[in-house]
């Protein structure tokens, strides 16, 4: 088979995002802060987000060590949820893990994704689903606990 | 170095598959190697001829069983040249048998002020267990950090170990810097303060001729998968004082002497360490592993492995885009082999790697003191054993060549 299969998994906009992430920086005005570490290969993600008054998500930023699937997906995510309401983002985070877990989904909801319902491709290769979601869960978690927790937590 | 071409492959029938279409290539025999026909063979022959507990009956099987046991005591004994059986205790694996010295040795005897010296680069399991009972101790754990060449620093070993030192804990081979370390001068060095030292001996047993009363140690550990045996087996090696003043590990049945309603008193060694019914036939197994080492022989493994190691490293080393962690002299230089490609994560790697065929282990290695002390958060690593081939090695530098291709000019065209 060679390399050839890995084209599903690192397509273009996968290694675009992971060369030339998006909001890739801590915030300083952060409302909601967490680091998430992936145990078995150390990636680690802190995630900084600032709510407004309405909910939403006014800026989102990320920071860590990762390979590219951890990397491009918490590019592609942040891209995703900017602008988005609490309820919006915590669905479209349970959306993409029930997708990379291969549970269906109607399209309307892998469209609200974005470039991050690419991501789908990680389910033929089972040992890297966690790289993807890590930055995910982080969203969850993050966005669940108002006053989350700033010290390290292990996903 | 003239290695003697071992050609061990018709034994090992999983080697001969197909992995995403490519002829498999393993190459993580640091976290766990695999089992000749032989190994699997006993097992089912005990559970199909001898199965039994035990020391507990009287009957022919539990003879028969127990004769197995014990001779499989005897084989390990041998093997690692300790002077008696009874310094053998059968485990679960290495991190239980250095679990097991933290908490009754280590228990016993560290006391508030003492110092506990490990080295920068133990696996989590030669580190936790010492970390913790340090704490719980209010003990202090000190470190002996690396040379720039990556081998454990000599000179800061003579600084760290003094006379408040009271166990001295190392990794006899290393599972990421590929180096093995001088133990028995270590061993001298604790003695001279009167400290203890235990070794952990999961990455050289399987590799090389252990001898436990040259080397001086107190405690040796290791696990029976490493070299070939079974999963959840493994031995603790102690010297025979030491074992009789320590108070057991685990309290139940085959442990004790005499049970009263209010106290008890503990069975002979190795029995008192070893309560409950344990991993008979993994012991079994264990002992036909070290059979089969033993006739191939520890001095054609250790050449083996050198050979391999003689021609990859080198290559390794030459290419501008690896970065090669340990010595890069080949002699100083076991099997593992720990790198990393510059701008590639080594998740990326290894997930390449494997669709080449080529199964490499990617992460911390449970060594995440060492990634921290290297300024990295993790490696990819091939290791190699005894049946492994030059032509593994070749496949490997194929595989790396089209990672480095696929992950630089984007995807490949299918
Ligand atoms: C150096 C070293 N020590 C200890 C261990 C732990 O061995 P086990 O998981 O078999 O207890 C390992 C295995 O990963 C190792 O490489």
């Amino acid at each position: 088979m060679g390399l050839s299969k890995l084209n599903s998994l690192y397509r273009e906009v996968i290694l675009d995002h992971a060369d030339h992430p998006r909001h890739k920086h801590d915030l300083e005005n952060s409302t909601n802060m967490i680091t998430l570490k992936n145990p078995t290969c150390g990636d680690v993600i802190n995630l900084s987000i600032a709510m407004d008054d309405q909910d939403k998500i006014a800026d989102i930023g990320f920071s860590g060590d990762g390979c590219t699937i951890s990397q491009s997906s918490a590019s592609m995510m942040t891209d995703a949820v900017m602008g988005k309401d609490k309820e919006t983002a915590l669905r479209m985070a349970k959306t993409f893990s029930d997708m990379v877990m291969g549970t269906e989904h109607p399209q309307a909801d892998l469209d609200e994704l974005g470039d991050a319902a690419i991501l789908s491709s990680i389910m033929s290769f089972p040992a890297r689903i966690k790289c993807a979601t890590l930055a995910w869960w982080a969203l969850q978690r993050a966005l669940l606990e108002e006053d989350a927790p700033t010290d390290e937590e292990e996903a | 170095m003239a290695a003697k071409n071992l050609d061990l492959r018709q034994d090992f029938p999983i080697l001969n598959q197909k992995v995403n279409d490519e002829q498999l290539v393993y190459l993580d025999n640091a976290a766990t190697a695999q089992r000749p026909t032989a190994v699997t063979d006993s097992l089912v022959h005990f559970y199909q001829t001898d199965n039994a507990n035990v020391h507990r009956g009287v009957h022919t099987l539990a003879e028969r069983a127990t004769e197995d046991y014990e001779n499989a005591r005897r084989k390990v004994q041998r093997f690692i040249n300790a002077a008696e059986p009874e310094e053998v205790i059968f485990t679960k694996g290495t991190t239980d048998g250095l679990n097991l010295v933290a908490s009754t040795y280590g228990e016993a005897n560290i006391q508030a002020g003492d110092e506990i010296v490990i080295s920068i680069m133990e696996h989590h399991s030669n580190l936790i267990p010492w970390q913790q009972l340090a704490i719980k101790k209010h003990a202090t754990l000190k470190y002996i950090g690396l040379t720039a060449d990556g081998e454990l620093d000599m000179a800061d070993a003579a600084e760290k170990i003094t006379d408040k030192t009271k166990i001295v804990a190392i990794a006899h081979a290393s599972n990421v810097m590929g180096v093995i370390n001088p133990l028995a001068e270590l061993a001298k060095l604790a003695h001279q303060h009167g400290a203890i030292i235990v070794g952990d001996g999961a990455q050289a047993v399987p590799h090389l001729a252990v001898d436990v009363q040259a080397l001086d140690v107190d405690f040796y550990a290791f696990s029976g998968h490493k070299m070939m045996g079974p999963t959840g087996i493994g031995a603790l090696y102690g010297k025979r004082a030491l074992l009789e003043a320590m108070p057991p590990y685990q309290f139940g049945g085959e442990m004790i002497d005499f049970v009263h309603e209010q106290d008890s008193t503990w069975a002979q060694l190795p029995y008192k360490f070893e309560a409950g019914t344990q991993n008979i036939a993994g012991a079994v197994g264990l002992g036909t592993a070290v059979d089969y080492l033993t006739n191939v022989g520890m001095a054609n493994v250790e050449a083996h492995e050198q050979a391999i190691v003689d021609y990859l490293l080198p290559k390794l080393v030459a290419d501008p885009d690896l970065e090669v962690y340990g010595p890069h002299d080949p002699a100083k230089h076991t099997g593992v082999i720990a790198f990393n490609v510059k701008g590639i994560h080594p998740h990326d790697i290894a997930t390449a790697l494997d669709m080449e065929g080529v199964a490499v282990r990617a992460g911390h290695h449970c060594a995440q003191p060492l990634m921290t002390y290297l300024g990295l958060v993790a490696t990819a690593r091939a290791s190699f054993y005894l049946y492994n081939t030059q032509q593994d090695a070749d496949r490997l530098l194929v595989a790396l060549a089209e990672t480095k291709e696929f992950f630089n000019h984007g995807a490949v065209k299918a």
